[in-house]
């Protein structure tokens, strides 16, 4: 029997891989192991909408299609490691799994606060379904909740937070959230409107220690301003999983560096041709903007990196005779994003953090604009809230 | 023949659908989204990436 294509992870990438393997014509067997006892489920509405209502699975699963229905999902269980020679994955019940091809689509996990006292409760993260459940359970109205990173995440739970009736104070290394990726006309703007909803910043600071006994009840900053605190949310990015790649020839400098076709690269700067990586581990060249091998967290690069893959996967272990070129097709997607702060719908495209100038284009700042992102002359990114045909008009510029 | 659905409380008007599908999907002169439910089998493929696409994965195939 043939090995199966072997999908690490089970989240939006991995799912997107194993329906675009039966799009491009793959029949084998495919098995995805995924850390996480759910099947596939979108991220985005658990610091927004859902966050707001009811945190279920079912409220943000992905439709099963019927070409995918004979998927292997292994969960509730974790690759431990992969050995590329030998084209084998390990997980952490001992089960070794042969591939015949290998997609690594194990993403991020959220950073932690460092800081003295941190073994108090009443700390949160928000990545995963879990994260979202226990945290909805503690935004009670008249809640003191600290956000500590005032980047989307950050400022989409903040805008929930403040919703649901909690006093909401955001911490942020910065002089303005949101600052690196909308410039500081836009992330100043946006910082007025969440103001006028009751968010409190506290700019350009850290958080030096927690206070409290057994559960959290102050944070401190490096100002040695004390904040009360019932609940303390930690958005302050995120790391790539990829140790368990260990003991293989790779880069794993910073997730882990693929080619054009999403093919491992070994230190040498050789393509590994059976071994794929993905989304948000993925650090690929995106002509659009320069050949500097970047990770992109958008929501859109997961499907869009899974659906390259799993074209190259099915001509290669197909043996079809377009292989060569399906190989040498550009791959240059546009980076999107979106993010609902109260009433506030924002949608960019491209990589608005390359800019060194933004602009504003159309509309008026203090209501519905458009920023265009430059960097030198180079069009690097769009951002509007609202006036989506101004914003969408900008996309075909990137292709 | 396909049979495609929005749930337009879902539904934010992003208009990524657009792109991937312009024969069934266009966002109106007031920027929201308009849709034709009944769509050729040729479309499949167009209507499941709009699926992918969709941020508030509003968009559903009903067979």
């Amino acid at each position: 029997m043939n090995h199966p294509v072997v999908i690490v992870g089970a989240s939006m990438g991995g799912l997107r891989t194993a329906e675009s393997l039966r799009r491009f014509g793959y029949l084998g067997p495919i098995t995805v192991i995924g850390e996480e006892i759910h099947k596939p489920y979108n991220r985005p509405p658990l610091s927004k909408e859902v966050l707001a209502k009811e945190v279920t699975h079912e409220a943000v699963a992905f439709e099963e299609r019927a070409a995918t229905a004979d998927v292997n999902w292994v969960l509730g269980t974790r690759a431990v490691s992969a050995d590329f020679e030998h084209n084998t994955v390990t997980d952490s019940d001992g089960q070794v799994h042969p591939y015949a091809a290998l997609v690594i689509a194990t993403g991020l996990r959220s950073k932690r606060l460092n800081v003295p006292n941190g073994e108090l409760s009443g700390r949160h993260a928000l990545r995963s379904l879990e994260d979202a459940i226990a945290l909805r359970a503690e935004l009670v109205q008249g809640k003191n909740v600290v956000i500590v990173g005032g980047g989307f995440i950050g400022c989409e739970v903040a805008a929930t937070a403040v919703k649901l009736g909690c006093n909401v104070t955001v911490v942020h290394n910065a002089a303005h959230p949101m600052l690196r990726p909308l410039g500081s006309e836009l992330a100043e703007q946006m910082q007025l409107r969440h103001e006028a909803m009751g968010v409190t910043f506290k700019l350009k600071r850290t958080v030096t220690d927690l206070i409290g006994v057994t559960h959290v009840e102050g944070v401190r900053l490096d100002d040695e301003t004390i904040l009360d605190c019932d609940v303390l949310i930690e958005a302050i990015g995120s790391h790539a999983n990829v140790e368990w790649l260990s003991g293989n020839d790779i880069d794993r400098n910073d997730g882990v560096l693929v080619d054009s076709a999403m093919r491992i690269m070994t230190r040498t700067g050789h393509a590994v041709p059976n071994v794929f990586a993905i989304g948000d581990v993925a650090r690929f060249a995106n002509p659009i903007f320069d050949q500097e091998a970047r990770r992109v967290e958008h929501w859109n690069i997961p499907t869009e990196t899974a659906k390259r893959a799993a074209s190259v996967i099915a001509a290669y272990l197909n043996q079809t005779d377009s292989y060569p070129a399906i190989l040498d097709e550009p791959f240059k997607p546009v980076p999107s994003f979106w993010s609902d702060q109260y009433d506030n719908h924002l949608l960019a495209f491209g990589l608005l953090s390359l800019a060194d100038k933004a602009t504003l284009v159309a509309g008026v700042i203090s209501g519905d604009c458009v920023f265009e992102y430059r960097r030198g002359d180079q069009l690097v990114g769009v951002c509007g809230i609202g006036m989506r045909p101004v914003v969408q008009s900008y996309r075909a510029k990137f292709i | 023949m396909i049979k495609v659905e929005v749930d337009m409380a879902k539904c934010q008007h992003y208009g990524q659908c657009v792109f991937e599908a312009p024969d069934i999907f266009r966002l109106n002169a007031d920027d929201k989204l308009e849709y034709t439910a009944d769509a050729d089998d040729s479309e499949r493929a167009n209507i499941e990436a709009a699926v992918d696409v969709c941020p508030m994965q509003a968009i559903r195939i009903v067979e």
